[in-house]
C-alpha cells in the first residue's frame, strides 16, 4: 500500500471537482517540480516499498490493478481519439441530420448505432461525452453509452463462443441490453434534469488550429478519464483481492438472491465487456437468467464506469444515473430471461 | 497539474506501455492478443505528450492558467506499479480463493499411442473428469503448473486460465497424491510426471470437480513465457 500512500496529492482526490481558485502563482505548487520530487522519492525508497508490497494479498491487488489498466487503456485511447475526432472534424449539423428530430425517436436510433463501436465500455464514455458536447440530445447519447459496449459484434461473438450450448444467450443479451439502453434514454427524456449533467468545464478549442484542438482534446480526455479509470481500477482490485468468493456458492441456491448476487458481482468485478461472457460461463452453479443479468449489468454500470461517468458528466449525474441503470438492467434481464431462456 | 507535468506523465505512461508490450511483461497482465493494442496505445500516449509539449512551447506568449483536476495525479500510480514493481502474474493466493474453472470441452483430440504424454494441465483435468480417464490409464503423463496449498496444506498443481486480463483469470486445479516432494513452495513451477487416478474432490469455493494425479516424480521448471493458459482464446 506504500505506493498508493506515497504521493501527497492523491489524498485530495475527493476534491477533484473543486474549481481551481485563481490564486497567485506563488501559492500554487509547481507541478513539474512536485512530479520530479515524487519520482526521486519513490526511486530512493523503492526497497522498502517493494518489501511492503511483498505480501500475497498486496501482490494480487497490484496485479489486478495493473491488469485492469493495461487492458482498459488501449480502449480508452481509442474512445478518446474518436471523441476528439467528433469534436474537431464532425460538424454539429451532421448529427442533426443523422438523428431523427424527435428525441423519443433519436433514442432507439442511437441505441442501435452502438453496434458500430467495436470496443469495451472504456471507449464509450468519452465518445458519449463528445456527442453531448456536439449537440446530440443527452437522452440519445446516453442510450449510445449504454448499448455500445454490450451489443457490438466483438462482444456478441465472445458471448456465442463462451456459451456454445446456449445460443439463445446471445439473443437475450442483445435484446435486454438494447431495451435497457432505450428505456434509460426515454427515462432521461421524462425525468432528466439538465442541471444534473454538469460536465467539467473545458476550454473551448475555437480559434485554434485543428491540430491543436485535436491534441488538446485528446490530452484533456486522457488526463480526466484516465484519472478516474485509476480510481475504478483500485476499487475493483480491492474487492477482487479482499472479498471471499465462497459467499457466491451460498447465494446460488435462491433464485432471487442469485440474480442480485451476480448483478452486484458484475458491478464489483468491473470486467471488460469483451471477457465477461467467459466469466459468466464459468459461474455454472447459477441459473442462465442470473448469468444474463451479469452480462447486461456489467457493461452498463461497474465501479470503473461509475468513476469515469462521474468524471465525464459530473457527480450529480452519476449518482442518479448509476442506481437507475442498475435497477432497470436487473428488471429487464429477469423479464428477458423469463421469455427467452 | 500544468501541461508540462501532464506531458511528462503521458510520455512516461506511454513509454511504460511500450516497454511492457515489447518485452513479455504484458503477458503477466493481459492476453497475448492485446499486444498490438497495448503498443498502439503507448504510441498514441507518447504522441499526445509530444503534441502537448509542442503546442505549449509555441503558445508560450500568452500565459494562462490551465490546470487539470487533481484526480489526474492518480495516473502516477500505474506508472510506479508498472515501472518499479512490475507485480508478478497471479499465483497461489488468488488461485485458492477462486473456484476451479474446469469446463467440459467440445471433444478431446486423439492422443499419441505411445510414449509419455505431455498434456496441458487443463487438458488433463478435463479428460480425467469428463472422460473418466479414458485413454489415460497406464500412461505416463507430464503436466506443469504452479504449486498452491489449501488451508490444510494439501498440495495442488494450478494453471490460471485467462480470457482478457488478469482480473478475469480463473484457476484450473489438479490435486497431487502419491510421491509428493517433501518441500513444496507455493507459486513455484513444477513439471509433474505421474499417472491417472480415479481420485477426485470438490473445490470448496464453487463445488467444481478437482481431479488428482498420482505423482511419480516432480522437477522444478522455470516460469513459462506466458504464465497464463490462453487456450480458451484460440
Amino acid at each position: 500500500m506504500a505506493v498508493t500512500k506515497a504521493p501527497p496529492p492523491t489524498r485530495e482526490t475527493g476534491e477533484e471537482k473543486a474549481p481551481a481558485p485563481d490564486d497567485g502563482e506563488g501559492r500554487r505548487l509547481n507541478s513539474p517540480l512536485v512530479l520530479t520530487l515524487l519520482m526521486v522519492l519513490v526511486v530512493l525508497f523503492q526497497g522498502p516499498v517493494r518489501q511492503a508490497l511483498g505480501a500475497p494479498v498486496m501482490q494480487s491487488w497490484m496485479t489486478v490493478f495493473v491488469a485492469v489498466l493495461v487492458q482498459a487503456l488501449p480502449f480508452l485511447v481509442l474512445g478518446v481519439l474518436l471523441s476528439a475526432a467528433i469534436a474537431v472534424f464532425v460538424p454539429p449539423s451532421f448529427f442533426a441530420r443523422a438523428l431523427p428530430k424527435r428525441p423519443a425517436l433519436a433514442v432507439p436510433v442511437a441505441g442501435v448505432a452502438g453496434v458500430v463501436l467495436p470496443g469495451c465500455e472504456c471507449a464509450s464514455v468519452p465518445v458519449a461525452g463528445a456527442l453531448v458536447r456536439r449537440g446530440v440530445t443527452p437522452a440519445a447519447a446516453l442510450a449510445f453509452l449504454l448499448s455500445a459496449p454490450a451489443i457490438n459484434p466483438i462482444v456478441l461473438t465472445a458471448t456465442a463462443v463462451a456459451f456454445p450450448g446456449n445460443p439463445e444467450m446471445v439473443l437475450a443479451r442483445l435484446v435486454a441490453s438494447l431495451l435497457v439502453a432505450c428505456a434509460m434514454g426515454w427515462l432521461w427524456l421524462r425525468l432528466g434534469h439538465p442541471d444534473w449533467l454538469r460536465p467539467p468545464a473545458r476550454e473551448s478549442y475555437e480559434g485554434q488550429g485543428r491540430g491543436a484542438a485535436f491534441w488538446g482534446s485528446v490530452r484533456h480526455d486522457l488526463m480526466h478519464a484516465g484519472g478516474f479509470l485509476v480510481v475504478g481500477a483500485m476499487a475493483a482490485a480491492t474487492l477482487k483481492a479482499m472479498v471471499p468468493a465462497t459467499w457466491l456458492s451460498t447465494a446460488a441456491d435462491n433464485p432471487v438472491v442469485s440474480v442480485l448476487a451476480l448483478a452486484i458481482l458484475a458491478v464489483v468485478l468491473s470486467i471488460c465487456s469483451e471477457a465477461d461472457a467467459f466469466v459468466a460461463a464459468s459461474l455454472t452453479q447459477f441459473s442462465l437468467t442470473a448469468r444474463l443479468t451479469f452480462l447486461v449489468v456489467g457493461p452498463m454500470i461497474d465501479l470503473k464506469l461509475f468513476a469515469m461517468q462521474a468524471g465525464t458528466f459530473g457527480r450529480a449525474f452519476a449518482l442518479r444515473f448509476a442506481p437507475a441503470t442498475f435497477t432497470l438492467a436487473v428488471l429487464v434481464s429477469v423479464l428477458t430471461g423469463a421469455v427467452l431462456l | 497539474m500544468n501541461r508540462q507535468a501532464q506531458a511528462a506523465i503521458l510520455f512516461l505512461l506511454g513509454a511504460a506501455l511500450l516497454h511492457a508490450g515489447l518485452t513479455d511483461l504484458y503477458l503477466r497482465y493481459v492476453k497475448a492478443g492485446l499486444r498490438p493494442l497495448v503498443l498502439a496505445a503507448g504510441v498514441v500516449l507518447i504522441a499526445t505528450a509530444l503534441a502537448t509539449a509542442w503546442y505549449e512551447w509555441r503558445a508560450k506568449k500568452e500565459e494562462h492558467a490551465h490546470h487539470e483536476p487533481r484526480v489526474s495525479w492518480l495516473l502516477v500510480l500505474p506508472l510506479f506499479a508498472l515501472i518499479l514493481v512490475a507485480p508478478p502474474a497471479l499465483g497461489s493466493y488468488s488461485a485458492m480463493r477462486t473456484g476451479t474453472a474446469l469446463q467440459q470441452s467440445y471433444g478431446y483430440a486423439q492422443l499419441p499411442a505411445d510414449g509419455p504424454l505431455r498434456l496441458s494441465l487443463a487438458d488433463y483435468a478435463g479428460r480425467a473428469v469428463y472422460e473418466h480417464g479414458r485413454d489415460l490409464a497406464d500412461r505416463q503423463i507430464r503436466i506443469s503448473g504452479f504449486v498452491a496449498l489449501d488451508r490444510s496444506g494439501a498440495p495442488y498443481l494450478v494453471r490460471m486460465a485467462l480470457n482478457c486480463c488478469a482480473a478475469d483469470a480463473q484457476p484450473v486445479k489438479v490435486g497431487l497424491t502419491g510421491t509428493i516432494p517433501p518441500v513444496l513452495q507455493p507459486d513455484s513451477w513444477l513439471e509433474i510426471t505421474g499417472t491417472y487416478t480415479t481420485k477426485q474432490t470438490r473445490d470448496p469455493v464453487n463445488k467444481g470437480p478437482i481431479p488428482f494425479i498420482e505423482v511419480t516424480s516432480a522437477k522444478p521448471v522455470p516460469t513459462p513465457h506466458d504464465p497464463y493458459d490462453e487456450t480458451w482464446n484460440n
